[in-house]
């Protein structure tokens, strides 16, 4: 979904470099929260990884391909604002050095991937959890859950900047259409991918997911118990 | 579940390891197909709206390697030297946000000195 130099016009390319400016500041303070000696190269690699996964375009049929966005996985894995940054790493790597996504739309792509995919999938997740029994067996699926509707929401945020800053005049309606509809498809290949990344960190390691959290304290506390009664009894 | 679990370092081996084999070898299998944005600008007609990027002149401009002829091995050195930029960008920055393990028993033996005074 990557916005190249001149699909939108000079103001909507500064508004959203403006957003991208404030959405990275608050960023740069949240990560702190998210990030210690054990959560920092987990942060840097899964930064990683998602460079890596979004060169894996996967066929969505009629002459169309999709790929990974990773806001979602990165998200579960990293936590959210600490997502945000490993997805404007990616993008700002790929708009400098892969002239992948343009350089003035570099603001457009941090919205649309960075702030928008992970603040969707991140919700979605975290409103499924609430509602879930805290598990580690429901993390990988909220995050797959998390991954297929960010998708759709970004193409819905690009339609919009496209409806107010388009430069060239097509109906928003059509763009809202076809961009929806595709984007649809294409995150389910986000939900697989997702899925089947955070079920196999989950299965290895729990304790380096941010989205695991609360469900491994949980875990924790259910063993220790009956061995505390057990102990009195 | 409560087998030994695979050590801090050797999950992040993988982990890396998963990350360079995907852009350095799989990419390559990878569809060519426009992506779901450039078919509808292409479908809909915004996609002449296009400019080139300034960086089209890149040495690793469209994760192809300039010098290689060879798709695969370009392809995969692109996709490489991608993985090693973010990993140094991202571990960098993530090394200066972090919350050190010092300051935090330091922290700790800072409340436990005052609960204890």
């Amino acid at each position: 979904m990557h916005v190249p130099d001149g699909f939108l016009d000079a103001p909507t390319s500064i508004a959203t470099g403006v957003v991208a400016v404030g959405g990275l500041a608050l960023a740069l303070r949240g990560a702190r929260r998210e990030l210690d000696d054990r959560t920092a190269p987990m942060a840097g690699l899964v930064a990683t990884f998602v460079f890596a996964g979004q060169m894996m375009n996967f066929p969505v049929g009629a002459g169309t391909s999709g790929h990974l966005l990773g806001g979602a996985m990165a998200a579960v894995l990293a936590g959210p604002w600490t997502a945000v940054l490993c997805i404007s790493t990616v993008l700002l790597v790929q708009g400098l050095f892969m002239a992948d996504g343009g350089i003035t739309a570099l603001g457009t792509n941090i919205t649309l991937m960075g702030l928008v995919g992970v603040a969707a999938g991140w919700l979605v997740f975290r409103g499924l959890r609430a509602v879930l029994p805290n598990r580690l067996g429901v993390v990988a699926p909220a995050a797959a859950i998390g991954a297929l509707l960010s998708v759709p929401v970004a193409a819905t945020f690009f339609t919009l900047l496209f409806a107010i800053g388009g430069t060239a005049p097509v109906a928003a309606d059509r763009v809202l259409v076809a961009m929806v509809s595709w984007h649809a498809v294409i995150g389910i290949g986000e939900a697989v991918i997702t899925f089947l990344v955070v079920a196999s960190v989950v299965g290895v390691r729990p304790d380096l997911v941010h989205g695991a959290r609360s469900a491994l304290r949980a875990r924790t506390l259910e063993i220790r118990e009956p061995a505390r009664d057990g102990g009195t009894a | 579940m409560s087998s030994t679990p695979v050590s801090r370092r050797r999950f992040y081996a993988a982990f890396l390891v998963a990350a360079l084999l995907v852009a350095g070898g799989a990419s390559y299998y990878a569809s060519s197909h426009p992506d779901g944005l450039e078919f509808v600008a292409g479908e809909t007609g915004f996609l002449d709206r296009a400019d080139d990027s300034p960086t089209a002149n890149s040495p690793l401009a469209d994760y192809s390697t300039k010098g290689i002829d060879d798709a695969r091995v370009s392809g995969g050195v692109a996709g490489v030297a991608g993985c090693l930029l973010v990993l140094g960008i991202s571990f960098g920055l993530f090394r200066v946000l972090r919350r050190r393990d010092d300051d935090r028993a330091e922290a700790e033996q800072n409340t436990s000195t005052t609960s204890g005074a």
